[in-house]
């Protein structure tokens, strides 16, 4: 039982994220709202985490900003594109699909066909040993070596 | 074809060379992020004032061309910089406008007296929404905005005396200094 509840407390810090009781919205729809974009926004002080994980002061002011855009009626696109317009695309944790991030998408899709091409290739040309049937001298010794073991 | 397999490794080392030759080199920071407003009109601000004086606004920085810089008192690379914008300012004569990122203006004011003050005038960003609106992601940045109110140039972290030399004063002549 103990080590049930242990074992689910463990858990609890993966829900959590550095979002402050007072930050808040009083309605929940906006607040789960809220939530589910700062997770998708980079926070440019860490850099690998995002707002809603960061405990950077500049995060805070990121998330207090976003609340107030959709508190004011904003749409999560246009809560997301008015932090956009000021950093660029490079606080979206994840990158949109534009000609500039081609490669970024596809490189490892090209990587895997490359090798996947390469692995066929190399299986195709190792020349295929035919099985050859034991000669009588091989079949002899082998009924030799399986006796001794036997005894 | 042998030889070729030889000649992997050679090449595999090139290629890693390279990219070490370019992502280690001094000038070269990985953090530094380009300005999304590059060539866009610079944010509107209205910012009180540090001290006696009319509010800091971008109307009243229109038709000129400015060196925005951000700052603060609790920041250290700040006071790293901090004898370069006074060149700036005592030697090359440039109106620097600071912007007190998140300070105090008992801080920010006696950051200016003890240190000294580069500064044409400061203006308070307390809540630090004007620094959001420049896409400020640490103090200090310095924004160049030309005569027409677009921001042309954005220098991230501390200004070093070579990134003076070779762009921001090349670049302020260029745009007919203020």
């Amino acid at each position: 039982m103990i080590r049930a509840l242990f074992l689910l407390l463990l858990l609890v810090p993966g829900l959590a994220g550095a979002v402050e009781p007072s930050e808040r919205l009083a309605d929940p729809a906006l607040e789960a709202r809220a939530r589910a974009l700062s997770q998708t926004l980079r926070c440019l002080v860490c850099q690998n985490e995002s707002i809603d994980e960061s405990d950077a002061s500049l995060a805070h002011d990121i998330r207090m900003l976003l609340r107030e855009r959709l508190r004011a009626g904003d749409s999560d696109v246009a809560a997301r594109q008015f932090i956009v317009a000021r950093y660029g695309d490079f606080v979206l944790l994840k990158p949109p699909l534009e000609p500039a991030t081609l490669v970024l998408w596809f490189a490892p899709a090209l990587v895997l066909l490359a090798g996947g091409f390469g692995v066929v290739l190399y299986l195709r040309r190792r020349p295929q040993q035919a099985e050859s049937p034991l000669t009588e001298a091989e079949r002899e010794r082998l009924a030799r070596i399986l006796k001794e073991t036997d005894a | 074809m042998r030889k070729l397999l030889y000649m992997l490794p050679l090449a595999a080392f090139m290629v890693l060379a390279g990219y070490f030759a370019v992502a280690l080199r001094p000038s070269y920071d990985p953090q530094a992020l380009p300005s999304a407003l590059i060539d866009k009109p610079m944010p509107a601000f209205d910012l009180p004032p540090l001290g006696a004086g009319a509010a800091v606004s971008s109307a009243s920085l229109r038709g000129q061309v400015v060196v925005v810089n951000f700052f603060a008192s609790w920041c250290v690379p700040c006071r790293i910089e901090h004898p370069v914008l006074m060149r700036l300012a005592n030697q090359e004569k440039i109106a620097i406008t600071g912007i007190a990122y998140k300070d105090t203006p008992d801080d920010a004011k006696k950051l200016l007296d003890d240190a000294g003050d580069p500064y044409r005038r400061v203006g308070l960003d307390l809540s630090g929404r004007t620094g959001i609106d420049f896409g400020v992601y640490g103090v200090p940045e310095t924004y160049v905005i030309d005569k027409t109110g677009r921001i042309r140039k954005k220098f991230v972290g501390p200004l070093s005396p070579e990134a003076v030399n070779k762009e921001l004063l090349p670049l302020l002549h260029q745009l007919g200094r203020p």
